[in-house]
């Protein structure tokens, strides 16, 4: 489904502030695979995100998306494959648009947008039926500004909106890290819950081990620009936070998997 | 005062007209979240083109529809300054109006100011607004029908309606969505870059209709009629949101307010005209002056005046 195949990227090059923040990554996943991504901070977990979604050109290797050579693909082009959560939750939606139309919106991702009506009467009861679903009290808010939701409220939406139009990816880039711990484990069920019933191909970055032990199906993680560790199947569901670490530090050779990992 | 009343007519009609260029402001400052100054030269634009046009006797909506495809083109300079060359929108729109004067002039055949030629009755009665419309229906040698007030404030709802209705459709709510965060309408596969050209060209199409209008209404065009029209356009539109922000929620009655809002400005600077004995070359001061304290006001506002209550943050899920 995804293969990327020998991705650098340097930002700042040549001057002071040079970031080698990809340094040769490779990685493909199946149909269906659910990958959490973890690393410390400056590992290269969402600069490899970006790199799928395009939010920039990489320097080298290639990315493909079902077979799709997507490397050259401007970044609301592959919008046309790939659904998105970020960590911000202000990024993932339009504030001053009502929240029916931030759906609508979603709806038509990767479509062409021309001069139909952008809400169609269908779709206001789809999306009432979906927000119910969602447990969130949003079902009878559908014109309000989306600007008035919560940090959690916000993320759950921007969920629906990434799976509204099934994507062929669906990349979660530590979209519960800005949330408090009960929400967050909110979201994430939600997430898991979502991606099951569609049996989207997701790649999940975050913070929390534990969260990226018990999520998914695969687990890699990122050091340094690369992807150090590469763990699935039974494997990965045996796997503890404390092995986890010990992996890490034979990986890296070095003990400052602690200050760097355990931050979360 | 009597001289005062006996002007408003014509500041309302001048206000109308106005507004329908704060209308074109509207869209990129307010929905596309972009500074535009192109509206400068595109005023003149439309103006030139119309006049030069209407007095080679082409047909009067001929002529206006090509001030309005002039004004896109303008808008079209900026936008791909903007996006294709990676200019700050802001600089995109000085290096277009500022290539404006020349083109503009060139337009007018290298006069600074072309008139129409209204003691001609026969041009005069061609023309869909004038000066002259206003004192010819109030002495009743026109119908009430032709008062500019009347003809354009139908403009400009036919206007608010073509608006209303595009910007409700998939196209148009790209482009708000495009001006109220870029990232995310990038993350549904909208193309920030084509909906920002397309705004820009939208509006400045707007503000080149308007001086096309504006040019019929005085029965010139000016090299410099559009001196200034950012300020006044952004000053429709906040004295639009100020006096109506509470009440007008709907996107149409949005736009309505910004073109009351200008028709308010109107009456204010007529009022400053009538009323005392200033200097009409301090209008321009004062209308900086007024826009520039209707802009800090909100940042004040939130700088000095602010609640401790933390706003956002909260993760209620």
């Amino acid at each position: 489904m995804l293969e990327i195949k020998g991705i650098w990227k340097t930002f700042n090059a040549g001057t002071v502030n040079e970031k080698q923040a990809l340094r040769g990554v490779d990685l493909t996943l199946k149909e269906g695979d659910f990958c959490t991504v973890i690393g410390g901070n400056g590992a290269g977990k969402s600069t490899m995100l970006n790199a799928v979604a395009g939010a920039w050109a990489v320097d080298e290797g290639s990315i493909s998306i079902g077979g799709a050579d997507v490397t050259h693909l401007p970044e609301h082009k592959r919008a046309a494959y790939i659904g998105r959560v970020f960590q911000d939750p202000m990024m993932g939606t339009a504030p001053s648009m009502q929240i029916i139309e931030n759906l609508a919106l979603a709806a038509r991702r990767g479509q062409r947008r021309g001069l139909r009506w952008g809400i169609t009467r269908e779709e206001k009861t789809r999306y009432q039926d979906m927000l119910q679903k969602l447990d969130l009290g949003l079902e009878d808010r559908l014109t309000s500004k989306v600007g008035l939701l919560s940090g959690g409220q916000r993320q759950a939406l921007t969920l629906l909106m990434a799976s509204l139009k099934k994507p062929r990816l669906l990349l979660l880039d530590e979209h519960t890290a800005a949330l408090d711990p009960k929400t967050a484990a909110k979201v994430l069920a939600l997430s898991d819950k979502i991606v099951a019933e569609s049996g989207l191909t997701t790649m999940m970055v975050t913070h929390n081990m534990k969260d990226a032990i018990q999520h998914g199906n695969r687990l890699i993680m990122m050091y340094d620009g690369k992807i150090v560790i590469d763990v699935s199947g039974e494997e990965k569901k045996k796997l503890t936070v404390p092995q986890l670490l010990e992996l890490f530090s034979k990986v890296s050779g070095s003990d400052e998997a602690d200050d760097k990992l355990l931050l979360s | 005062m009597l001289n005062f009343i006996g002007a408003l007519p014509g500041a309302v009609s001048q206000g109308l007209i106005w507004g329908l260029m704060a209308i074109g402001v509207y869209i990129t400052y307010k929905i596309l979240d972009i500074a535009d100054l192109t509206v400068d030269g595109s005023f003149c634009t439309g103006g030139a083109v119309f006049v030069v046009l209407f007095g080679q006797g082409v047909n009067i909506w001929a002529a206006m529809l090509a001030a309005l495809l002039a004004g896109m083109l303008a808008g079209l300079a900026t936008g791909l300054l903007h996006t294709a060359c990676g200019i700050p929108a802001i600089l995109a729109g000085i290096l277009t109006q500022l290539g404006l004067w020349s083109i503009n002039l060139a337009i007018m055949g290298m006069k600074a100011n072309v008139a129409i030629n209204v003691t001609n009755p026969d041009n005069l009665d061609r023309l869909l607004v004038s000066l002259r419309f206003v004192q010819d229906v109030a002495k009743g040698n026109r119908p009430f029908i032709r008062h500019p007030i009347l003809v354009v404030g139908l403009f400009t709802a036919a206007v608010i309606a073509v608006l209303y209705a595009f910007f409700g459709t998939e196209l148009g709510a790209a482009l708000r969505a495009t001006g109220a965060n870029p990232n995310m309408a990038r993350a549904q596969g909208i193309n920030t870059d084509t909906g920002k050209v397309l705004g820009l060209m939208i509006s400045n199409g707007l503000v080149a209709l308007s001086g096309a209008l504006l040019s019929q209404y005085q029965s010139f065009a000016d090299s410099s009629m559009g001196k200034g029209a950012i300020v006044i356009g952004l000053a429709a539109v906040i004295i639009g949101q100020v006096v109506f922000g509470k009440v007008f929620r709907n996107f149409a009655l949005k736009l309505l307010a910004v073109s009351i809002g200008a028709i308010i400005y109107y009456i204010v600077i007529q009022a400053v005209v009538s009323l005392s004995n200033i200097n009409t070359n301090y209008l321009k001061l004062i209308s900086a002056v007024i826009v520039a304290v209707f802009l800090a006001i909100p940042y004040w506002k939130g700088r000095y005046f602010t609640k401790t209550s933390h706003k956002g943050g909260s993760a209620h899920a």
